[in-house]
């Protein structure tokens, strides 16, 4: 029997039960829209990560005080360190169309705790941070007028520094370690500060959505296989009900492979069919959540790809067993069938 | 000219039970081109055995089965799925149509397997041609379901004609049929067997192994009478008689 043929008689034997085939694809269909829609939201925070490497630079370490080996709390405090402050006074731009509606606020006083300060310039705007703070509620002032005029503290409580590269960024790692626990007489176990890159602290947050996406992928792979049972189900119910036709094609002539293979044709159609739903229903889910929750999401063609081939390939194996059973009924038994 | 078919000392036991059923012992016959033969016996007495035997849908347990010049014990199940397409045509008491598909669908279902192929084209006009010797071109496109049950008959005999077979095997096939629409289908048989086709017919009716040529007799298993029929009916002649006591049972009424 020719493919053409093969995939005629499948797609009419499928079409003769609309509902059950649809009901027998909704297992696939879940678990891949599940698979589709999770790695969407995934690689669309994942960007977002990168993308917040990028603006802040991978070549900045952030120093503060307090360290997580004594018993997790953040405490202590130290002296400045010998690192060098650029002296700018900066002001954001949303601050500033809230603090000075009209105009541009350069050269206009800006009063903190009653203090007066010269705004010098505006920021950039930045937007969200990973952690949703509004990265754009900033005021920059020089730190010593900082401590003098408005905190009145004697200690900072952390230290943005910028390598001068990515390549040299842990070196000066290693580095400002170095001095510090010089300065500070401390070891390893007894630190009373943290040095972290934007690098590090993207990463473990990568990690975390890595372990997400993981968790939420096996439990779509169950639904999967739960999918490919129900298939495997309704093809056994397909075989036994067709057991005269069976036999009528096994006497006027088909080899008991070309009828194996109409009935794994069947299953894999009915399992990629449904995998297509779901990659349309993932996306859309997706993409309905983005516009909710202003959440970015990223559909990866790679997923789309692999989900499809993965029902497909559920079809076949779930339907493996039902096609090689009716491939082997006697054609004599199979005609007395009642 | 050889026989198309030939049993040479043919027995079947069945051993899948506590007691081994020895069905058929020792069938020796010949069959030849453009004969017409009709198998009758109790149930029990081999005939479905033996027809399986000839359509090579279940294997001899002992002795030799020619069909066509062609020993059928070597052969494995896809030869034999090979051969049953190229020469044989079945037809059931049950019709076993495909339900929802079209009589000319249904005609074509042979010739999507067996070793030739044929274009989407060529099926379509050798299942014609197979519907036209029936009487049911007309009706190419309606599904069994809106056909009688003569009707569906003859569309399986169309079925299994389209493959220009050797030998035409029938089990019963007017069992399902009253008795005007069997001597309907019979006049068909008739038809086809006057162009020269070969055809087996198993049936339990007296009456309607009378359309045959020769009628062959079993009983436990073996060949008790085999001889041609006499006083043989002809379906036209045989329905005109019925049509007219049709009508005559009218005008008295």
């Amino acid at each position: 029997m020719h493919l053409g043929s093969t995939l005629t008689v499948s797609f009419r034997a499928l079409r003769r039960n609309p509902m059950r085939s649809l009901l027998t694809a909704l297992g696939i269909i879940i678990g891949v829209g599940a698979v589709i829609a999770m790695v969407s939201i995934g690689n669309g925070a994942k960007s977002m990560v990168e993308a917040q490497i990028a603006s802040l630079g991978e070549n900045v370490l952030l120093v503060f005080s307090g360290s997580f080996n004594q018993g997790g709390a953040r405490s202590g405090a130290f002296g400045a360190g010998t690192l060098t402050v650029d002296d700018a006074e900066a002001i954001r731009r949303e601050d500033s169309t809230q603090l000075f509606p009209d105009g541009s606020p350069v050269g206009q006083t800006l009063r903190i705790r009653s203090q007066p300060f010269k705004v010098v310039g505006v920021l950039s705007a930045k937007g969200l941070s990973v952690q949703g703070a509004d990265q754009d509620d900033l005021v920059i002032v020089p730190y010593s007028s900082a401590m003098k005029r408005v905190t009145k503290q004697t200690m900072l409580r952390s230290i943005s520094v910028q390598a001068t590269s990515a390549e040299t960024l842990d070196l000066a790692q290693n580095d400002i370690i170095g001095l510090l626990r010089q300065r500070h007489r401390t070891t390893e176990q007894t630190d009373d500060f943290t040095v972290r890159s934007q690098v590090e602290i993207a990463q473990a947050a990568t990690a975390t959505s890595n372990t997400m996406t993981l968790l939420l992928g096996a439990i779509a792979g169950v639904s999967l296989i739960v999918g490919g049972i129900g298939i495997m189900n309704i093809m056994l119910v397909s075989v036994t009900e067709r057991t005269r036709e069976i036999g009528i094609r096994l006497a006027v002539g088909a080899h008991g492979r070309e009828i194996q293979l109409q009935f794994l044709t069947e299953s894999i159609v009915l399992s990629a069919f449904g995998g297509t739903l779901g990659i349309l229903v993932g996306i859309a889910t997706s993409e309905l959540l983005s516009a909710l929750n202003n959440w970015p999401t990223l559909v990866s063609t790679t997923a789309v790809v692999v989900a499809f081939f993965f029902s497909a390939a559920v079809g076949m194996v779930f339907g493996y067993y039902p096609a090689r059973k009716a491939s082997l009924l006697d054609p004599i038994d199979a005609l007395r069938y009642e | 000219m050889p026989p198309v078919v030939q049993l040479e000392d043919i027995h079947k036991i069945y051993d899948s039970g506590e007691v081994p059923v020895h069905a058929v012992r020792g069938v020796t016959l010949q069959l030849h081109r453009g004969e017409f033969m009709a198998v009758m016996g109790a149930s029990g007495s081999g005939k479905s055995t033996l027809m399986n035997t000839l359509g090579c849908l279940d294997r001899p347990t002992r002795g030799r089965y020619l069909l066509d010049g062609v020993d059928v014990s070597g052969l494995d199940r896809n030869e034999l799925a090979d051969l049953r397409n190229a020469k044989l045509g079945f037809v059931f008491q049950g019709f076993n149509l495909l339900a929802r598909t079209t009589a000319r669908e249904n005609v074509e279902l042979p010739m999507l397997y067996g070793q030739r192929r044929h274009s989407s084209s060529q099926m379509h006009e050798r299942a014609m041609r197979s519907l036209d010797i029936v009487g049911l071109s007309d009706r190419a496109d309606h599904f069994p379901s809106q056909l009688s049950g003569g009707q569906q008959q003859r569309v399986a005999i169309a079925r299994a004609l389209v493959n220009e077979p050797q030998v035409l095997l029938a089990d019963e096939p007017t069992g399902n049929l009253d008795s005007k629409t069997s001597v309907e289908v019979m006049g068909v048989f008739q038809k086809l067997n006057a162009q020269g086709i070969t055809i087996v017919m198993v049936t339990h009716e007296l009456d309607i192994a009378r359309y045959c040529r020769r009628n062959l007799i079993m009983r436990d298993g073996r060949v008790v009478s085999d001889i041609p029929v006499p006083d043989r009916l002809v379906a036209e002649v045989e329905m005109t008689r019925l049509r007219e006591a049709e009508s005559a049972a009218k005008l008295t009424d």
